[in-house]
């Protein structure tokens, strides 16, 4: 794997952190320390920009219209993207567009007409349905919302629970099982937010202040059959590799995250002093900084070669699983640490610290739980006849 | 928990509102009717957290307010989403004063 940029990458890495930093980052001083969008104007005034850089859509596939970019270099625009307050879960508060919903591009022609295209030209959001009261780590056992034929429509009941942003979402797709236990028994729908029978009950207050969780009840919900993604019984099925693929930047997005705490622990222990002298001059303190350093360099190290292995067509299962367990436990903590070096200014809402620590601590449980990546990686280690 | 807005509604006036504390969190102001007039939060940067709010609201001599209620919450940013898409269930739009929210841009919550 060659490590060195090309004088592309350069150039896009360039432009995108010029655009952070002179765009982003300054609007984020008006902004509530919680926010996680901007107001329409300004939203639409850099989309604008981001589609004169040709880098809008960034997940969508070049067959759909989507720049024609890498997984390195899509990596490396990610760890960019997250280096402000919002940073995390709202990267650049979402101007850079892109494929929330990357099982839809799985859909028949029909349902790419009807809920593909109009969510890759940002007119429509999107929720996954996925988790339950029941359990999220393991969705093909835990999965109790049941649907059930109806002539040409499936009847669906059930609760689910921790839905990212359902309340301002159009459609989504729902996993319900239409079959026996287990993953052939579940299958994927694709639902509509005002089709009666599907309420929001409720936001889950959570440490996360962006695209915040939300509960949903589904009562006698009516779904067409035409609205199954896939086939009955696949929704487990579907586009695995391209969750494995979206896990990556996923990753990355922690790095950046570490690299600005980093970055602002280094210049606040040269100016701060204690007992008549620099933080920075202290041990205690450089090791810190020097651990930063390393965890930093590790996230770095594990991401690229994942998406290295992507990029060249190899398996990359277990390194995209590694790359995520890594990346959330170890920006966690680098933010930590970070953190500590501020003092109380670390935990204050005047710096961008605390909310990325809140939000860090979710990278650990969302998108599959640290346990659960360690999981994929010791099945892939002992291989398959373990459970 | 209960999703909607559940505190005892207090008269909004000078006196009460000099008792409230500095944190953060979401409040409601309310006509003698008990409609709700608006729904805000003191959020990250305000000054004195709730109290510092309902202080510049009290200052502001909106038409019509005559009592408040607050709820202390530090997830303040989406418990005001929560509280504006119950109410906009509710109503089929947003309480009168709320001029500061794009409707077209919050999303639905019917708590039943
Ligand atoms: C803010 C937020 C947003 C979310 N958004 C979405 C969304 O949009 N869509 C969606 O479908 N889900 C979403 N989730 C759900 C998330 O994916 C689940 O919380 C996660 O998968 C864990 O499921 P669980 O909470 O039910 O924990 P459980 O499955 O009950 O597991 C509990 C804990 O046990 C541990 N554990 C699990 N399995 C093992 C094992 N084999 N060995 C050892 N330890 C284990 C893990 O530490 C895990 O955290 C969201 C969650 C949060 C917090």
């Amino acid at each position: 794997m060659d490590l060195a940029l090309t004088d592309e990458q350069r150039l896009i890495i360039d432009q995108v952190r010029r655009f952070v930093r002179e765009e982003i980052i300054p609007l984020e001083d008006d902004l509530d320390p919680d926010a996680d969008e901007l107001p329409g104007e300004q939203f639409e005034r850099l989309v604008a920009i981001v589609k004169d850089m040709g880098l809008y859509g960034l997940d969508t596939p070049p067959e759909y219209g989507g720049p024609d970019i890498d997984l390195v270099t899509r990596s490396l625009i990610a760890i960019e993207c997250s280096q402000h307050r919002a940073g995390l879960y709202a990267p650049c508060y979402y101007t850079f567009g892109g494929a929330r919903q990357a099982q839809l591009f799985e859909a028949t022609e029909e349902q790419k007409q009807k809920y593909l295209y109009p969510m890759l030209r940002g007119e429509k959001r999107v929720f996954f349905g996925l988790s339950e009261p029941s359990g999220g780590s393991d969705p093909a056992r835990a999965i109790q919302t049941r649907a059930v034929r109806d002539g040409d429509d499936w009847i669906l009941n059930g609760t689910k629970l921790w839905i990212s942003g359902a309340d301002r979402a159009d459609y989504g797709l729902l996993f319900a099982r239409t079959g026996g236990p287990g993953r052939s028994g579940v299958t994927a729908f694709i639902v509509e937010t005002d089709w009666p029978g599907f309420n929001i009950a409720r936001i889950v207050h959570t440490l996360r202040s962006a695209k915040y969780a939300t509960e949903i009840h589904i009562d006698n919900l009516r779904v067409p059959h035409a609205n199954i993604l896939g086939s009955e019984g696949g929704g487990f099925a579907i586009a695995n590799d391209r969750l494995s693929r979206q896990r990556i930047p996923y990753a990355a997005e922690c790095i950046g995250v570490a690299v600005k705490a980093n970055e602002m622990a280094v210049a606040y222990s040269k100016i701060r002093e204690t007992f008549g002298a620099a933080l920075a001059s202290r041990q205690g303190i450089q090791w810190m900084l020097v651990e930063n350093e390393i965890d930093i360099r590790m996230m770095r190290w594990l991401v690229l070669d994942a998406a290295f292995r992507a990029d060249q067509g190899e398996s990359f299962r277990t390194e995209s699983a590694i790359a995520k367990l890594q990346c959330a436990e170890l920006a966690s903590k680098v933010i930590d640490r970070s953190m500590q070096i501020h003092g109380g200014l670390g935990v204050a809402k005047d710096l961008p610290l605390e909310r990325w620590f809140r939000e860090m601590r979710i990278r650990r449980i969302g998108e599959g739980p640290s346990e659960v990546q360690k999981h994929v990686i010791a099945r892939d280690i002992l291989g398959a006849g373990l459970r | 928990m209960t999703v909607r807005l559940s505190k005892p509604w207090r008269p909004f006036d000078h006196a009460t509102v000099a008792t409230l504390t500095g944190h953060l969190g979401v409040y409601e102001l309310g006509n003698t009717a008990g409609d709700v007039l608006y729904i805000g939060a003191a959020g990250g940067r305000s000054r004195f957290g709730l109290k510092g709010q309902l202080m510049d609201r009290l200052a502001a001599d909106l038409d019509g307010a005559c009592c408040f209620r607050v709820e202390v919450n530090m997830a303040y940013h989406s418990r005001r989403i929560e509280l504006l898409e119950i109410y906009l269930n509710d109503h089929g739009q947003l309480p009168i004063y709320n001029t500061d929210v794009d409707e077209s841009r919050l999303g639905r919550v019917r708590p039943g």
